[in-house]
């Protein structure tokens, strides 16, 4: 997992508050983590008690095992092992469509520039990525397109409705 | 035809300043190779054996003569001289360079065409009946919602990295010309008791190396929910279709897996969310979309003493006798026909086509067709609307240009993938074998007492050439090195769709026109009337080809 000191959120490059744990290890460090969905599920009511608490989901979990616990975390994100496996786009889209998820979705791992703009456009709006991408350059893909035909996570209106 | 607005004119354009953009990272070594590969691909562009090739899409089949006449110098200008009809109705460029592709995008959206998706793990082509708007079993055209289809999926931001390829066909007919249960998705346009119009919906078919005939898995889908319908489907299919294998990765495996009704019940549960959101097509759309395909003032024409006038020709002619015996197809509207323009002349890759013939027919489509022109999913080209009394003018000039072979239908108006002399996947050369077929039966009229036979070649298990759906199939493999061919029998890509079966162990590629011909005879010798092959087969089973083509 990336883990970067600088991230890209909301189309600016910032320093990176979260921490991501992957494994529950012996007591869980300092400051705003970013865990797994088991450690979540194992220490739920003592991790909200502790507050400043996201979780990430692998890319084969279900969004709906958060259904529940949406109002207590303020970040959820998705982990991307390889950029050519697009479940995680699907599953932002749960999150922020079926879940109506107001918090920050951030994309962690492998995806390359080229895809940042689809992503935004399925909800997720902070990016730690992978070590070698030039997230300076990267910020520049985003708006590849200002426009798309369908609906998607921030355009609820298609394009056939809007067309003038 | 659709055409194109500015919000499809901004969209196309800021899709090739990003491939500009990417192709010039790709060359200044700024992206890596395998992050480039899915890239390029979602642009048309493949790297293959020899050379680049870049399939440019023909959406749904229908293209217009500036749009040819513009496909015609682009294979001029970038490429040398000549293009590939496809199964999925695209043209193909085997020899353009990577670096000029993005201007080669550009030329394309003048005329607002372009290479979105035409290869890639994401939603590709629609492809749809030849014969749409014209044919006489059609209930509904097709080709409003193939082109609502082509705008949704284009650019889907959730659907770009789907565990694999997808494919939709649309059929508003009766006989099932596009094989859509051989499609990720096939839908038929259908009307239901209250005259609202919808479609049914079939899930899960293809070919490749697990052929599979699709399900139905709803009967009847009013047409305002097709979007948000499709959606649910493909959300299913890219949150739980296998990753881990490609050979695996189809959503035909993944409908198998879970049991056709245990997947409807999961799509539907995901379409309960979508369903009525505003994504749902509205009235003003689909009318918007079907403006473009209405029907075009069509001369009034007593269909009688046209026919007749047509037939007195064919008399004095046998040529043109053959020619509209084969290479016809009948229109609803009294007077005209449509025609089919054979890419199969003996000596040719079946579906090749040189930068002149483009222009020509460009020209023969303005001249006698309105226009336009459509693609085949059996690389042929169709004018659609041509008046009877333009036919014999048609025919000559067709001839002129070696258009005119009266094969349609036939053994000789095969399928076949580019294959082993073009295509970096390819197991065998399928070229070759196709052209071995047509040398050995030159005799028309042996060819016409044989009837409608669909022959398709594929070089490889990946099946581009529909081996699966021929009457007669042949496929590439490759044995210790050496190229081998095996054949398969049964096949059928229309209604009641069928998938051949293997008639026994491969062959040389010099025996490939003798096991042809031998199955043929024995054929011949079983058929009753004048019964196809395909029923013929049907009726007499495997046994009796297998044992003649084998006796020692």
């Amino acid at each position: 997992m990336p883990n970067n000191p600088k991230i890209i959120k909301d189309g600016q490059i910032i320093d990176n508050e979260w921490l991501i744990v992957e494994d529950a290890g012996s007591s869980l460090p300092e400051g705003k983590l970013l865990v797994s969905l088991e450690i979540w599920e194992a220490q739920k009511a003592a991790l909200i008690a502790r507050g400043n608490i996201g979780v990430w989901l692998k890319n084969d979990q279900d969004p709906a095992s958060l259904a529940g616990d949406l109002q207590e975390l303020p970040i959820i994100g998705i982990d991307f092992p390889v950029f050519m496996d697009g479940r995680g786009f699907s599953i932002a889209r749960l999150l922020r469509d079926r879940y109506s998820y107001k918090g920050e979705v951030r994309a962690l791992g492998h995806v390359i520039r080229d895809q940042l703009c689809y992503l935004k456009r399925c909800g997720i709006n902070a990016f730690d990525l992978d070590d070698d991408i030039d997230i300076e350059q990267a910020v520049h893909s985003l708006n590849d397109f200002t426009d798309g035909y369908q609906t998607d996570a921030s355009q609820k209106v298609p394009l056939f409705r809007r067309r003038a | 035809m659709y055409q194109y607005d500015q919000y499809d004119h901004q969209i196309i354009r800021e899709r090739i300043a990003q491939f500009r953009g990417q192709t010039e990272r790709y060359l200044a070594g700024d992206l890596k190779a395998e992050e480039f590969l899915p890239l390029r691909l979602q642009n048309g562009l493949y790297v293959q054996r020899l050379a680049p090739m870049l399939r440019i899409n023909v959406p749904y089949g229908m293209i217009n003569s500036t749009q040819l006449r513009r496909l015609a110098r682009i294979t001029r200008d970038y490429d040398k001289g000549y293009a590939h009809v496809s199964t999925r109705q695209n043209f193909q460029l085997n020899w353009p360079d990577l670096a000029d592709v993005p201007d080669i995008l550009a030329e394309l959206a003048e005329v607002e065409m372009h290479a979105t998706q035409s290869s890639g793990n994401c939603i590709r082509n629609t492809t749809s009946d030849p014969f749409a708007g014209i044919a006489a079993d059609e209930e509904i055209d097709p080709r409003p919602y193939c082109e609502v289809i082509r705008q949704w999926s284009s650019f889907h931001p959730e659907f770009a990295f789907l565990p694999r390829k997808f494919k939709i066909a649309v059929t508003g007919a009766d006989h099932d010309r596009v094989a859509t249960e051989v499609h990720d998705i096939g839908l038929r346009v259908i009307q239901n008791a209250d005259d609202e119009v919808g479609f049914r919906v079939m899930v899960g078919g293809g070919l490749g190396r697990t052929p599979v005939i699709g399900s139905v898995i709803c009967e009847f889908l009013p047409e305002k929910h097709l979007l948000t319908y499709l959606e649910a489907i493909l959300r299913v299919y890219n949150l739980y279709g296998r990753r881990d294998n490609k050979y695996k990765a189809r959503i035909k495996i993944l409908v198998k897996a879970m049991g056709a009704e245990a997947f409807t019940e999961k799509v539907e549960a995901e379409w309960q969310f979508l369903k009525d959101t505003e994504a749902t097509l509205t009235q003003e759309e689909i009318d918007r979309c079907k403006s473009f395909f209405t029907a075009p003032n069509y001369d009034v024409i007593d269909d009688e003493p046209a026919q007749a006038r047509v037939e007195h020709l064919a008399g004095e002619h046998v040529a043109f006798q053959k020619w509209i015996t084969r290479n016809l197809f009948p229109h609803k509207v009294s007077g005209y026909a449509a025609v089919v323009l054979s890419l199969k002349p003996t000596g040719v890759a079946p579906g090749d086509i040189t930068d002149r013939q483009l222009d020509i027919i460009a020209d023969l489509a303005d001249k006698y067709s309105l226009g336009e022109a459509r693609t085949t999913h059996d690389q042929n080209v169709v004018l659609a609307d041509v008046k009877k009394d333009d036919l014999f003018a048609l025919w000559e000039e067709a001839k002129a240009a070696g258009f005119a072979t009266p094969n349609i239908g036939t053994l000789t108006d095969l399928i076949c993938c580019p294959g082993g002399d073009f295509c970096s996947l390819a197991n065998a050369k399928s070229i070759p074998i196709a052209e071995a077929i047509q040398r050995r039966f030159d005799d028309m009229d042996y060819v016409y007492d044989l009837g409608d036979i669909d022959l398709n070649i594929s070089g490889c298990m990946n099946a581009c050439g529909h081996h699966h759906i021929g009457s007669i199939g042949v496929l590439g493999v490759d044995k210790k090195g050496q190229e081998f061919y095996q054949v398969q029998l049964g096949g059928r890509s229309y209604e009641n769709a069928a998938i051949g079966k293997v008639l026994g162990p491969a062959f040389s590629q010099a025996d490939v026109p003798d096991v042809i011909a031998t199955i043929l005879n024995v054929f011949v010798e079983n058929r009753q009337g004048d019964e196809l092959f395909v029923d013929t087969y049907r009726r007499v089973g495997m046994a009796p080809f297998k044992e003649r083509v084998y006796a020692k």
